[in-house]
């Protein structure tokens, strides 16, 4: 805490309350009462998910379409470290960054780049040097096309923003439908131990229009994002 | 210092006569129009979607005392530094102190409107601390030394050409006629400044009550590596932006992208819950959320126009008013432009300086139909129409009222003035639009229209004269 600041919670509480006393003019409210019923949920006015998980992978793939990234559902795990090392030797990679977990672990024992491991003591000057970053992830939400990547699921919070190539290896298992699932299952892995200091939805590569309102990818994280699914 | 209705009117005159920049902003918005409404139309129902998302913002800004305590609580209990500050000053003090206790050497930021209403970045370079913008039309911005043209798009008006030339200029980067060079040029000279800085700040969308959380909207990854690599992460953000749940966001932040950008959900869509915690790989040290007031709560307290506070920063009202395609963002003169702007100015900075904001509006309420909370907009200008009327009336207005009312409860001198006007418009011509011309204000910039010949009055007497002489 700052010596030379004095903060003003007590004052600002107080005037909001003062404030409050006053209530609220009644066309402030919703004019529809019953979209706001107790049993209404929020999936009644999001887009539409379909209920297999055969057609939450088909959407999600689809979502990866339209937000260019790259999406492949691989047949076993040694597929998916095969399209790794094809997209390492089509673009030369000198050296893949990732993160300890089960899976990341066993796509990078088998790879034929070089692995530079981003846990506990990494140098962030190396990190930038790496040509992709290969993490795991939270949840795949189908509805949007997003990768939901926390400290836990995913590494540091610098693996999937630095390197200019995001490489996400999930299990079908994974795929969620929604985004209010999403937030539902966060809540059921974190509510009782505690949250995680970091989540994140990334939904497709580092963008920007902001020249023109012209789509440009890689404006400062990756400039693409692979999502390999495997059984 | 020039009054700030005289510097809006000089604005206007100038802005609205740039006719080729009117239409470069038009056509830059008929992609996300395109995209909006594909996006919208995604929605099972968008309607209802908005109705919900007004009710969830009324219940987080009439309960405020309620949710911005337990928001401080939880974000406390995970170690972040939760400070209040009453006014922007306060605010500014406490992020210098910070950055000066810490030893900070250099500061990137991430898209933050809230610094630009405190003018932060002025104090901490007064301070001689290098602050770098990292969100690509805010450090195009900074770089013109100008602030944000809308708090979405902050360089729309700015063509490729006039980019390339500033980039030359600035960094001495080969001139280019591709937004992708552009976009590349700002990236490479900014990885190098996220690398060194030791303080990142951030603004925040939404603050979430339930998990002490903020959250942050973006497309670029730049809040993603502001919030990362510094090891002080600052977060400036209004008092207004709570929800009470984390699932709360499962809604805003699709109407968010939809709204603001015609995208179903941006590139980041970032929740942060404190400084690194044990067991994690990186991460902030510390973590400060400077929570401000800025006359926020004398918004709160006026209950007709409270939902105004509701408002998500998502620019869809800007970006379907004729208003702020004519006159453009910079005319407003205000950190917050557009109908919404216009609406909270008053509010935040006083209601005598800025009412002339709410009386440059058509009242067609395309803002109203566009906002996703639903806040009622355009009625709110007439509000503070109203209120500035009734705290501090125009004598001449006044007068000219009592004229009128006076003329009009007398047929005769009313039916005087109808038979004199046409007179009186032969003769306008040789004071049209000349400093002698009462209409000036009308005249200068329209034609007027000609007033009948015969009068209702006449042409009534002689309609009947002719039914009657038929009917003989």
């Amino acid at each position: 805490m700052s010596a030379t600041t004095t903060d003003s919670r007590e004052s600002i509480f107080a005037r909001i309350r003062e404030a409050l006393t006053n209530p609220a003019t009644p066309h402030h409210r919703a004019v529809h009462p019953e979209n706001v019923a107790p049993e209404s949920t929020l999936k009644q006015w999001l887009p539409a998910v379909g209920s297999t998980l055969d057609e939450q992978i088909a959407l999600f793939a689809e979502n990866c379409v339209a937000l260019k990234a790259e999406f492949k559902a691989c047949s076993s795990l040694d597929e998916a470290v095969a399209h790794i090392n094809q997209l390492a030797a089509d673009n030369q990679w000198t050296k893949i960054a990732t993160h300890h977990s089960e899976l990341t672990d066993a796509v990078a024992s088998k790879l034929s780049t070089a692995i530079y491991h981003a846990d506990e003591t990494y140098d962030k000057l190396v990190l930038e040097t790496c040509n992709a970053g290969l993490t795991g992830c939270e949840a795949l939400v189908s509805q949007t096309g997003s990768v939901c990547i926390t400290p836990h699921a995913s590494g540091g919070r610098s693996l999937s923003i630095l390197p200019p190539h995001h490489i996400v290896i999930a299990r079908r298992s994974q795929i969620v439908a929604d985004l209010p699932a999403t937030y539902a299952l966060i809540k059921e892995r974190y509510s009782a131990s505690g949250y995680p200091s970091f989540i994140s939805f990334s939904t497709g590569p580092s963008r920007t229009g902001d020249i023109e309102r012209i789509l440009v990818l890689g404006a400062h994280g990756p400039k693409r994002l692979t999502v390999l699914l495997i059984p | 210092m020039i009054a700030p209705k005289k510097l809006f009117k000089r604005d206007v005159v100038q802005n609205t006569a740039d006719v080729p920049r009117r239409a470069f902003v038009r056509n830059a918005l008929r992609g996300y129009e395109a995209k909006r409404d594909e996006n919208k139309a995604k929605f099972l129902d968008w309607q209802s979607a908005r109705d919900v998302a007004s009710e969830i913002k009324f219940e987080g800004i009439n309960h405020l005392d309620k949710y911005l305590k337990q928001f401080a609580q939880n974000a406390e209990a995970r170690g972040t530094k939760v400070f209040f500050a009453s006014t922007a000053a306060q605010a500014r003090d406490y992020i210098v102190n910070l950055a000066r206790e810490k030893n900070v050497k250099s500061i990137i930021k991430s898209k933050t409107m809230t610094s630009e209403e405190i003018h932060l970045n002025d104090a901490l370079e007064k301070e001689g601390f290098g602050v770098v913008e990292s969100d690509l039309g805010e450090f195009i911005q900074q770089l013109r030394k100008e602030p944000p043209y809308h708090f979405v798009f902050p360089c729309m008006h700015l063509k490729r050409d006039e980019i390339s030339s500033l980039f030359h200029d600035k960094l001495g980067s080969e001139p280019t006629n591709s937004p992708e060079e552009l976009t590349m040029i700002a990236r490479r000279f900014l990885r190098q400044k996220y690398i060194q800085a030791d303080m990142g700040i951030s603004g925040a969308n939404f603050l979430v009550a339930e998990t002490g959380m903020i959250s942050i909207t973006e497309n670029e990854g730049n809040a993603r590596l502001t919030t990362s690599l510094p090891k002080i992460h600052v977060a400036i953000v209004g008092i207004e932006k709570v929800l009470p749940k984390l699932e709360d966001l499962a809604l805003f932040l699709p109407m968010l992208g939809t709204a603001g950008c015609g995208q179903e959900l941006t590139g980041y869509n970032t929740q942060i819950g404190g400084p690194r915690q044990p067991g994690e790989t990186d991460g902030p040290e510390e973590f400060h959320i400077v929570l401000l007031d800025n006359n926020r709560t004398a918004l709160l307290a006026d209950a007709e126009q409270r939902d105004a506070l509701h408002c998500i920063r998502c620019g869809a009202c800007l970006n379907v008013c004729p208003v702020f395609k004519n006159v453009g963002g910079h005319t407003y003169g205000t950190t917050y432009a557009g109908p919404i702007g216009s609406v909270i100015t008053p509010h935040l900075r006083g209601l005598q300086d800025w009412k002339h904001l709410s009386g440059a509006s058509s009242l067609c309420g395309a803002c109203s139909e566009a906002c996703p909370v639903k806040i009622d907009i355009h009625h709110h200008l007439l509000q503070n129409r109203r209120n500035a009327a009734a705290e501090k009336p125009v004598w001449w207005e006044k007068a000219l009222w009592i004229g009128f009312a006076f003329l009009m409860r007398r047929p005769f001198l009313y039916y005087l003035m109808t038979k004199a006007a046409p007179f009186g418009q032969f003769f306008h011509p040789l004071i049209k639009a000349t400093a002698l011309d009462p209409f000036l204000a009308w005249t200068h910039s329209r034609e007027c229209p000609a007033s009948a010949t015969t009068t209702f009055k006449d042409y009534w007497k002689q309609h009947k004269k002719q039914k009657d002489a038929a009917s003989v």
